[in-house]
This record gives C-alpha cells, sequence and structure tokens, in this order.
C-alpha cells in the first residue's frame, strides 16, 4: 500500500469547490509536489491529508489511516510546516525542540536537529527576531522531532530570499536523501523542478496534470518549434509560401513553426530568406515546464502565487495545438 | 501520567514566554500595585474627621425650640471639626446599622435627654467605639468635651451629662481595607482577560493552534496550563498587594484559607472567559474590542476602586450581574468583613458562573477546522 492514497477527494467551501474529485498516489521515499496557483486548492488538499481539515467526500488515507478520525494517532508518524509557519514569540529554536520533544515524549539531541536544518547560529535567538528563513527552519526543525516517516511541507519557501530559499532546498534534499516521503506544495516552477520527483498541477481544485516534468512536458507541451524574431508580414509569408503552420506572438514578435520533421525548419528559413523581410535571431526550443504551466493554469504566477497574466492573449495556435486540458 | 507532563510542559513554556514578554509583566503584576500605591497615596491620608453614624432619639414633645438640647447637642458636636455625623433614623436597630455599615463609631442621644438636661437629672450620652481604634478615642474625647460644655452652661454648673461606653468589635474599614480585594479583584480580571482574548484569537489567525494541534498536546491540556499560570500569576499579585497593603497603608485585612477558593477560581473563570471571546470572534481586531467591552463595565462597576454602595441604585444592579462583583465581594466578606456566610453565596456564584465559562470555553474552541 502507498503511503497516500487520495481518490475523489472533495471540498467545498459554501459554494466553492476549492477540492473537486481529485485523485492521486505518493509512493514511499518520494518527493511529491502539488504545483499551482493560490486558490487551486493545494493548502485545502494538504491540510485534509495532515488532519487539519474534514473531507466533504472522496477516500484518503495516509500512512493506513484516516487522517481526520485518526488524527491523535497519524500526527505521531508525520511531520508538518503549515503556510507561513508562525510560532510562540518569545521562545527559541532550541527551547521549542525541546518543548515538542516533551510533548512527543521523544528524546532527541536538540543539537542535532539544529544542524540537520542549519540553525545552529540562531539556536538561542527569540522566535520573533528570527528572519523569515530561520522561521521556516525552526518549522522544519519541529516537523522533525518526532522522527516522522512523512513531511507535509505547505510553500516552505514563500516570501523568502533566493538565499534563504536555497538553504531550505539543501536541507529538504537532505531529508529526501534520508529516505523520508515528502509531500510539498508551492507556486515556483523552479522549486517543484528542484526538488519534486512527480508533480500534481492544480488549478480550480482539479489536478490538470500529473506526473515527473518530462512527463508532464511531454504529454502537455508542443514538441519542438522554431522561433524566428522578425514581423507579422514575415509570418504571413512563410505561411503562404510553405506546407507549414505558422504562429506570430504579437508580445515577443515572434514567428513561431512547429517541426514535424527537423527538415522543416530548413523550408521555413528558405521562405524567411526569399521574403527579403528583414528577421532576427533564430532558435529552436520546447516547451519547458513553466511554458506548459502557464498554458495549464489560468495564467502565469507572481512570487506570491497570484495569477498576473491571464492565456489566450498571445501564441493563440500554439496554446491550442498544445494543450492537454479539457 | 504523560498528560500531565505535557501539562507541565507547556506551562513551562508559557510562563517563561510571559515572563519575556515585559508588556505582559507590566500589567500582570506592576500595574495592579501602581494602581494600589496610586489610590492609597491619594485616599489614605485625605481626612481627618473621623465619620460617626449618630441617632437622637429624644423627640420631644418641646415647648420652645430653645428647649431642643439634644438637637444643640448634635449641632454642636457636628460644628467640632473633629467628627462628621450622619444621622441614623430612630426606626433603624442601631447596633445592627453600624454593623451594616462596618462602622464602630457611634453617639445615642437618649430619649428626654433634653427634659433631664434641663430638669438637672442625670443622663448619659451613649458612645459606641472600638477601644484599639483612634477614630473611637477621636470620638470619646470630642464628645466629652462638649458634654463638659453643655454642663457649664447650666447654671448652676451640676454635671449631669455623662458619657456610658459601649465597645463595638467592628473595626472601622478605611478606604484602603477595601482597596485591597478590590484591586485584587482587578488583578485577577485584567490579566487573564486581556491575555487569553488576545491569544486566542491571535494563535487561531497565525495558525499555532493548527501547529500544536499536530503534537500530542490536547487543547485541554493547552488550556489547563493556561489557568494554572494565571493562578500562579494571580496569587503572586495577591501576595504583593497585601503586603503594599498591609506594610505602607496599614491596611486592616484578614488573611485565611478562605481566600484559596477565590485565587482559583478566579484565573479559571477569566480564562475561560477569555478563550471564549478569542473562540467566538472571528479576528484579533473583533475579538480586542469584545473583550473590551466585557472587561471594562467589568473593571470600574465590580468595587474594585470604590464600593459598589456609593454607586446609583441601577448600576449597583448592574454590578450584580458582572461575575467579577461577586469575586471582589467574596474578598470583602473574607479579608475585611469576617463575613463568612456572605462570602459562601458568593463563592458558590463565583463557581456556578466559572463552571459554565469553563465550559462553554471547552466546547466551542477548536484545534482544527471542519
Amino acid at each position: 500500500m502507498a503511503p497516500i492514497e487520495v481518490s475523489a477527494l472533495k471540498k467545498c467551501y459554501g459554494d466553492l469547490k476549492a477540492v473537486d474529485e481529485i485523485s492521486f498516489t505518493v509512493n514511499e521515499g518520494e518527493v511529491f509536489g502539488l504545483l499551482g496557483p493560490n486558490g487551486a486548492g493545494k493548502t485545502t488538499t494538504i491540510e485534509i491529508l495532515e488532519g487539519l481539515r474534514a473531507k466533504d467526500g472522496g477516500d484518503i488515507k495516509v500512512l493506513g489511516l484516516d487522517p481526520w478520525k485518526n488524527g491523535y494517532k497519524l500526527h505521531q508518524k508525520i511531520g508538518v510546516i503549515p503556510q507561513e509557519f508562525t510560532f510562540l514569540e518569545k521562545i527559541t529554536p532550541r527551547e521549542a525542540i525541546i518543548y515538542y520533544a516533551d510533548l512527543f515524549n521523544v528524546n532527541v539531541n536538540p543539537d542535532e536537529i539544529l544542524k540537520e536544518v542549519l540553525l545552529e547560529e540562531s539556536a538561542k535567538t527569540n522566535f520573533d527576531s528570527l528572519s523569515g528563513g530561520q522561521k521556516q527552519k525552526t518549522g522544519l526543525a519541529l516537523a522533525l522531532v518526532n522522527t516522522p516517516e512523512m513531511l507535509f511541507l505547505d510553500e516552505p519557501t514563500t516570501g523568502l530570499d533566493p538565499n534563504a530559499r536555497r538553504a531550505i532546498w539543501d536541507v529538504i534534499r537532505g531529508l529526501k536523501a534520508k529516505g523520508k516521503t515528502i509531500i510539498l506544495t508551492t507556486h515556483y516552477l523552479d522549486e517543484a523542478q528542484q526538488l519534486a520527483d512527480r508533480v500534481a498541477i492544480m488549478d480550480h481544485g482539479h489536478i490538470v496534470a500529473m506526473g515527473t516534468s518530462d512527463e508532464i512536458i511531454a504529454q502537455h507541451g508542443s514538441g519542438e518549434r522554431l522561433e524566428i524574431h522578425g514581423t507579422e508580414g514575415l509570418a504571413h509569408y512563410i505561411k503562404e509560401n510553405t506546407e507549414l503552420q505558422v504562429a506570430y506572438d504579437k508580445q515577443r514578435n515572434v514567428v513561431s513553426i512547429p517541426l514535424k520533421k527537423k527538415i522543416d525548419a530548413l523550408a521555413a528559413l528558405a521562405a524567411a530568406d526569399q521574403s527579403k523581410m528583414d528577421y532576427g535571431e533564430i532558435q529552436t526550443r520546447r516547451d519547458s515546464l513553466d511554458d506548459v504551466f502557464v498554458k495549464l493554469v489560468s495564467g502565469r504566477v507572481d512570487e506570491h502565487g497570484e495569477i498576473i497574466e491571464t492565456n489566450g492573449s498571445n501564441n493563440k495556435t500554439v496554446n491550442q495545438q498544445g494543450s492537454g486540458k479539457k | 501520567m504523560s498528560s500531565g507532563k505535557r501539562i507541565l510542559s507547556d506551562f513551562k513554556v508559557f510562563s517563561r514566554g510571559y515572563l519575556r514578554n515585559r508588556f505582559g509583566l507590566f500589567f500582570g503584576i506592576i500595574f495592579p500595585v501602581i494602581l494600589i500605591l496610586i489610590f492609597g497615596a491619594i485616599f489614605s491620608n485625605s481626612s481627618s474627621v473621623v465619620n460617626v453614624y449618630v441617632q437622637n432619639q429624644d423627640s420631644g414633645p418641646f415647648a420652645t425650640p430653645q428647649m431642643n438640647i439634644a438637637q444643640q447637642f448634635v449641632n454642636a458636636l457636628n460644628s467640632s471639626g473633629t467628627i462628621k455625623l450622619t444621622l441614623v433614623p430612630n426606626s433603624d436597630n442601631f447596633t445592627e446599622y453600624l454593623a451594616a455599615h462596618s462602622a464602630s463609631d457611634g453617639i445615642i442621644i437618649p430619649e428626654n435627654f433634653s427634659a433631664d438636661y434641663l430638669a438637672g437629672n442625670p443622663v448619659n450620652v451613649i458612645v459606641y467605639g472600638n477601644p484599639t481604634s483612634t477614630s473611637s478615642s477621636i470620638v470619646r474625647g470630642t464628645v466629652d468635651e462638649y458634654a463638659n460644655s453643655f454642663n457649664l452652661q447650666r447654671f448652676n454648673g451640676t454635671s449631669v451629662i455623662g458619657l456610658a461606653i459601649t465597645t463595638v468589635n467592628t473595626q472601622q474599614t478605611k478606604y484602603i481595607d477595601f482597596l485591597v480585594p478590590g484591586l485584587i479583584g482587578f488583578a485577577i480580571l485584567i490579566s487573564p482577560m486581556f491575555s487569553m482574548v488576545n491569544i486566542s484569537s491571535e494563535y487561531k489567525k497565525t495558525k499555532i493552534f493548527k501547529q500544536l494541534s499536530l503534537t500530542p498536546l490536547t487543547k485541554n491540556e493547552w488550556l489547563t496550563s493556561k489557568i494554572m499560570w494565571y493562578i500562579a500569576l494571580g496569587s503572586f499579585s495577591f501576595i504583593l498587594m497585601v503586603a503594599v497593603g498591609i506594610f505602607l497603608y496599614g491596611a486592616h485585612i484578614t488573611l485565611t484559607p478562605w481566600l484559596i477558593p477565590f485565587l482559583i477560581l478566579g484565573p479559571m473563570m477569566f480564562c475561560s472567559l477569555g478563550m471564549l471571546v478569542g473562540t467566538v470572534t472571528k479576528n484579533p481586531e473583533t475579538a480586542g474590542v469584545i473583550g473590551n467591552v466585557v472587561t471594562f463595565p467589568m473593571m470600574f462597576l465590580s468595587g474594585t476602586f470604590f464600593p459598589i454602595s456609593i454607586m446609583p441604585q441601577y448600576l449597583q444592579e448592574i454590578a450584580h450581574v458582572l461575575p467579577l462583583f461577586y469575586i471582589i465581594q467574596g474578598l470583602n466578606n473574607v479579608m475585611v468583613y469576617a463575613n463568612y456566610s456572605g462570602a459562601i453565596i458568593d463563592l458558590a456564584v463565583t463557581a456556578a458562573i466559572t463552571a459554565v465559562f469553563f465550559i462553554l470555553a471547552i466546547k466551542l474552541f477548536k484545534w482544527r477546522e471542519d
């Protein structure tokens, strides 16, 4: 049995379907990323898995337990950092670890845990004086006190500076190397790519894609394409004088030609040359996870996870071709 | 077993955090002491005039107003400048009246006082007082002085007015005597109330409750450790204020084991009430407002800074629905008036209100969301 089994999970807040019948499985020792913009349903999903929220429908088993009914038992086996981890103001990370060890009735060496999460230097600083990154590390440290089989990290690096993010990533990689099963939510693509073995992209309560990064790109991204920096006139010329499908991205001033065969690039370039029109840089590229993400969710997201760009304004042909969205 | 360990561990963490927070320390311990120092200083030396209850039982008849010697004697005493008379209606039993007003100093002008005086028959003015009290000796001295003066005014100067001294054991209450229980009640109220309203709403908002729900600590264990801390803090505050009251202002207060249930139930009541306010409100801002709405009337109208008997009737009626009133009245009954039958009632009311608040707080307070 897999450590996490989710089937047709449903959760509504009033009329809003926050999580709409999603299903997935997380395997042992795997880092599983839930990726999506704010409001996609990531936190609701992870909180239901942690036993902090009741579900409205579907089946879930975490380490063989129903998280809501057997929360008390489950919590002995899992470690959790909630989003924007906050703790008691006047407690140091070291004291907090000892406090948790007392609560869980376990013997731990606080200094070892502090070392594991790279927090030795701030061990004796009150929580309210720690930086954002140090606070998150304190959260990680507390999640490790009961030597959990499984870790839930809800947006562990949101709002942190790049150095602090990388430091947290290092800690997470260390935990992964120890064989812990980790469920991670994030709206940072690079974070998902860096850390997760498999990713589920969520949008409006649905899982719109799932698999490894490569699988998702292969499934939902366009294939290789040629991009020529030039005018819309050039795009028309190539389209009229070849058999090729041609799209034009007005924002980037790029003529985009999907390549069914490598030789198609030659035909396109020959046409461009024939047109006597000016054109700039040429390159071939594939969709990155970023491109696929933008296509699958409602748009691009900023560093706070808010959608800042709506789909459909550009590169329409490519979008329609590449999208695997229902 | 391990539940006790968790409570102690949480108690340790919370108390340490509290002591590191200067703001909490100030309001929990220093502020009530400052209040007792200020109010004590303002009122302890405010008046050297002794308040005396007087009942003039000589109702005549008098042929001419000049023959109403009793009234003249009362007027003379009133103009002495050392004592201030409050008239007690003849329908009241004088000794009961004194006890009800926690007073020991009183004077009775007997029936036929004027007639006896004019006829030259010996007559005694009855003076009630506590032999150990300085105010009683002032009263005695003043009455004696005016009795002599009235005797001398008689045409032959024969001494007809004498003094009959009656001992009253009621200790005259001074302002500071009930200020101490009042401010102990104040300390019992504000520290847990403000702190728990704030904690319970903030922890909900910042998800610290969720975080704690992921540990084996239960919400009841968590609340228990908070109550334990505020009992400890309240007891410490109690000792401080009693010490200031007795040693600085010479307050007459009795310390008996009767105080213990009030010092336990009080913090428990307001921890629960604070928790309740924080639990039923949506965010810390609303919680703060509701907390103030609940706390401030109690702070002023429950007999904290002045006895409720000086308030208008309708405010006194309001005071009787305020939970803190019964704690302060109970503390007064135990510490000042040694009125234990009254204290039992206060204790019963306090226990009942505490039970209601505690049960509601436990029922409504949730670690996690549905």
